[in-house]
């Protein structure tokens, strides 16, 4: 492919990733921003790939200090990113259990609704 | 390097795994397999391009960079308390950021030594080096303001905003010449330099109560210089990717800012709090004397009601107090007290924060209510019990046309019969503005840590 033709099928597969993004993101519950811009943030770690394939072409003393530290940051973007927003969806958890047992041993006077 | 067939339908697997997981991400039954979804998108990419990279001789370099990474990331995101959460977002954020800096530049190194600079990938290095310097210089102050190492209040000088402007301008007259005239190496580091530089200016006016806009914000810039990386590299799984979290973090930026009842631009550019000085002499001048309270007389007064509202705000998470008022709302519901939990779109530090502590203490999710839903009830609360929460229940917000926080939308906890404020002091909250709230002649204010405090009142409440 020439370069015109990669340039054109990135914009292609840009705007229509753009449309889904936006169509993605309508309505979601106040209590879910946080845990989905945690999300979205290991899902841009994937830059870790972008410098894995600089990384395996360096060549020269500073390109490898720049590969390196590339890999490293993208590294930390992937492994924490995902490491946090596992704990925070891991306290919605026990949420579903939580509302079974109120349902069924409701507080004795707790009549006033 | 045109990707083979093969490798091409696994980028396909990724991107849908990737856009399943943010769909699954919408509802708290299914977020976290969502998450899950979405890191065997990222675990099968990283398997393709490990396979496509196996026969370099770099893996030396390439190995303890991710073992490192992975310890550091792993254990740092384990141990941090859950009131740190906000400012790991944003320094993960920032790595990514950082990465997509680096990889464009070390990029831009190999074309201009090749001679294959060529405008085609030249504007995509730039555009994902200033994104990515942006968004890296932009986290840390986030970070660093969030973590208090540095004062969380809006820093503002004179004229910023034209500075501000000059830079960009500059930046980006350097980065056309850079992509069509000449691709000077030494000028390209002047260009990032400045591109870090106008990141930190960008965020050291906003402050603390807006930052959670801020790193949605510049959670989708990395997308987006993940994005133009993958222009670089000719790699449509990163566009792919990228794109989605551009998109995505524009949305959740403008919802999370449209929360707060306030315009991104607002938030952006009106050094929040600058009119702070009047609005505090206001409250001052309308205040009279606070009344200070002691657990022994609250303890009847919760122990005896009908209805109690919680309303938990930062304060809370930073005294860690959400088990201590779990417990104080299990031994109210003994004695026949209904126990609300008053949830404030922009509570804590970011959106959902007291939603995920009190889940953790396991409190019953019916129990929590969203501000629309809990406003109605104030007036028949006979106690509203403020723990750590300010500007959201400041009633500034609706009265005082001259307040920094007017128009946003609060809980009404000034309408129930008695207000308990759990503090820790006379401060202001982030938005750095008195709270005429504190001076209600209804208004009690019980002083000290918010956790010693609540455990107190649970064995006060427990004799009566």
């Amino acid at each position: 492919m020439s370069p015109e033709q990669t340039l054109a099928l990135g914009a292609f597969i840009f705007a229509l990733a753009v449309f889904v993004g936006f169509l993605l993101i309508s309505k979601v519950p106040t209590m879910l921003h946080t845990p989905l811009m945690s999300g979205t943030n290991f899902i841009h770690g994937i830059v870790l790939v972008g410098a894995l394939t600089v990384a395996a072409s360096a060549n020269d003393t500073l390109g490898y200090i720049i590969a390196i530290a590339a890999v490293l940051l993208g590294t930390l973007n992937v492994v924490g990113g995902w490491v946090v927003t596992d704990r925070m969806l891991q306290m919605f958890r026990r949420r579903p259990a939580a509302d079974v047992h109120k349902a069924e041993t409701p507080p004795p006077t707790t009549t006033d609704h | 390097m045109q990707p083979s067939a093969l490798t091409t339908l696994g980028y396909l697997v990724t991107a849908v795994a990737f856009m399943f997981g943010i769909q699954l991400l919408r509802s708290p039954a299914t977020a976290r397999q969502g998450n899950r979804i979405a890191a065997v998108g990222m675990l099968l990419v990283l398997g393709i391009t490990a396979a496509l990279i196996h026969n370099t001789g770099n893996w030396p370099l390439i190995i303890p960079p991710i073992v490192i990474g992975t310890a550091i990331g792993a254990v740092s995101a384990r141990l941090v308390r859950m009131t740190a959460m906000p400012q790991m977002v944003a320094l993960f954020n920032g790595m990514g950021g950082g990465s997509a800096a680096l990889i464009a530049a070390q990029d831009f190194r190999t074309a201009v030594a090749s001679g294959t600079a060529h405008p085609y990938i030249t504007w995509a290095i730039m555009v994902s080096c200033f994104i990515g310097s942006l968004s890296i210089a932009g986290s840390m102050v986030a970070f660093a303001k969030l973590q208090e190492l540095m004062p969380g209040r809006p820093l503002t000088y004179r004229l910023q905003s034209v500075v501000n402007g000059l830079l960009l301008l500059v930046i980006v007259a350097i980065g056309i010449y850079l992509i069509v005239v000449d691709q000077n190496l030494a000028l390209f580091a002047v260009y990032i330099v400045l591109s870090l530089i106008l990141g930190v200016l960008f965020v050291v006016p906003i402050g603390g109560a807006d930052m959670p806009v801020i790193i949605s914000l510049l959670n989708s810039f990395t997308g987006l210089a993940a994005a133009s990386t993958g222009f670089v590299l000719s790699n449509d799984v990163l566009i792919v990717s990228g794109a989605l979290v551009g998109a995505s973090g524009t949305i959740l930026t403008l919802a999370m800012s449209k929360a707060m009842n306030r315009s991104l631009f607002n938030v952006l550019f009106s050094g929040f709090g600058s009119s702070v000085e009047s609005a505090g002499t206001a409250a001052g001048a309308e205040g009279g004397a606070i009344h200070p309270t002691t657990v022994e007389d609250l303890a009847p007064l919760l122990a005896f009601a009908q209805l109690v509202i919680f309303v938990p705000g930062y304060g809370m998470a930073v005294a860690r107090a959400q088990h201590e008022v779990k417990d104080l709302a299990d031994e109210l519901e003994k004695r026949g007290v209904t126990v609300e939990y008053a949830i404030h779109p922009v509570a804590g530090r970011m959106p959902g924060h007291m939603n995920v502590l009190l889940a953790e203490a396991n409190v019953p999710y019916p129990q929590l209510k969203e501000m629309d839903a809990v406003n109605g009830d104030f007036p028949r609360a006979d106690v509203a019990v403020v723990i750590g929460a300010n500007d959201v229940v400041n009633p500034a917000a609706r009265t005082q046309t001259n307040s920094p926080i007017f128009g946003m939308p609060i809980l009404n906890a000034d309408e129930a019969k008695t207000v308990v404020v759990l503090k820790r002091s006379m401060a202001t909250g982030f938005a750095g503005v008195d709270n005429p709230l504190f001076y209600k002649p209804n208004t009690l204010m019980l002083f000290g840590d918010a956790r010693t405090s609540v455990a107190a009142l649970v064995a006060e409440v427990k004799k009566q």
